[in-house]
């Protein structure tokens, strides 16, 4: 009993130290989303290609959607951009934009300079749609079920490890999924 | 003695710009550093021109922005953070406070989107139990390690006391001696005094 009562210390000591070692590893950055499991918001905005055009959740279709938020102001779309490309060609899943609290004219000149990847581009002047779906900067990826229920959100771009790594499991998930049910 | 006295003159002149050209640009650096401070204070806290109905609900609206954290400038709150992500939270915050919503409508609304993350007061779970209750339950627990300690000492001593008969030993050991050494320290004292006279 003794004994036991005079190693306490060092085994609280340990303890601490095991988690507060463990804490420097930690990404204090990533966060984890709050609206994993959740239905997408609901919403009723323009497209970016054509203002008249009003787009809702419904149309957001496909068996596994990703919905990428981007904005010309952000330089890591930019960056991802090449990849989104590929993903779009692979069809695979159905991409849809989010262009995020940008300007109408700069966005439609982006897309016509480096591609246009996306199904279409919901258009989020002032950024009610971001808030719906809590995000905090672009780029921002959502993974999106044939139910409408959001599974994933990646914060940072998407690149060749990204997608390996994060994106293609989830969406291989997703696909046994479905051929399951 | 003339060229010199001019030299000395010289010499005189030259300290004395030198002197004031320092000191003129010690106060310069001053005003530049004073100047800058402020304007980084200006800076440093976004200013928002939204108004008020009444006095009570700019109260709560500077309660909740100070309340809620920025989700993308971690450790400021929304009323500290010059983030587009925070003003546009600022924004969310007004408007919803203008449609007559609650604090805790508000509140829940941000954690429904952004997380818990968001609360600089955590609410009470099973995932925040270790940092509501952990304090208290240390405290408590080291009352009762003192507590325990205390009470153990008090017992050692109670069995540590000595029998009848070793009592009166030590005793009778005691007095003897005491006797005696007290006798040979006084005629120690008397005689060391006697010497140093």
């Amino acid at each position: 009993m003794n004994k036991i009562i005079r190693l306490l210390p060092l085994v609280l000591f340990i303890a601490l130290a095991f988690v507060l070692y463990r804490g420097l590893s930690l990404d204090p950055q990533s966060l984890p989303s709050a609206l994993i499991g959740n239905k997408v918001p609901a919403f009723q905005l323009p497209q970016l290609s054509d203002e008249t055009k009003i787009v809702t959740e419904k149309d957001l279709q496909g068996n596994i959607i990703l919905l990428n938020v981007w904005g010309t102001w952000c330089v890591y779309c930019k960056y991802e951009h090449p990849y989104l490309l590929d993903i779009a060609k692979s069809k695979r899943v159905a991409l849809y934009g989010l262009d995020y609290k940008d300007i109408r004219k700069d966005a439609k000149a982006w897309l016509s300079q480096y591609q246009d990847p996306y199904i279409f581009s919901i258009f989020d002047e002032l950024g009610k749609l971001g808030i719906e779906l809590g995000v905090t900067a672009a780029p921002e990826t959502f993974v999106i079920d044939h139910n409408g229920i959001i599974r994933m959100k990646h914060v940072g771009p998407i690149d060749a490890d990204v997608w390996q790594q994060k994106l293609l499991p989830m969406i291989v998930m997703l696909e046994s999924e479905q051929k399951g049910g | 003695m003339v060229i010199q006295n001019s030299r000395n003159n010289l010499v005189v002149f030259f300290s004395r710009t030198v002197l004031s050209c320092t000191a003129l640009s010690f106060s310069l650096i001053s005003l530049l550093v004073i100047s800058l401070l402020t304007i980084n204070q200006a800076a440093a806290s976004p200013v928002d021109t939204y108004q008020f109905s009444d006095e009570v609900t700019k109260k709560r609206y500077q309660a909740l922005v100070k309340e809620l954290r920025c989700p993308k400038c971690q450790n400021q709150n929304l009323a500290d953070s010059n983030s587009p992500i925070a003003a546009d939270l600022r924004r969310e915050v007004y408007e919803l406070l203008q449609q007559g919503k609650a604090d805790i409508e508000i509140v829940d609304f941000m954690v429904k989107r952004y997380g818990e993350f968001v609360l600089y007061r955590p609410r009470v779970s099973s995932l925040t139990y270790v940092l509501w209750f952990g304090p208290a339950t240390l405290l408590f627990v080291g009352v009762l390690v003192v507590v325990f300690i205390l009470r153990r000492k008090r017992e050692v001593k109670q069995t540590q006391t000595l029998s009848q008969a070793q009592q009166d030993k030590l005793n009778s050991i005691l007095n003897g001696k005491l006797h005696e050494n007290a006798n040979e320290t006084a005629d120690a004292i008397t005689q060391n005094i006697n010497k140093n006279k």
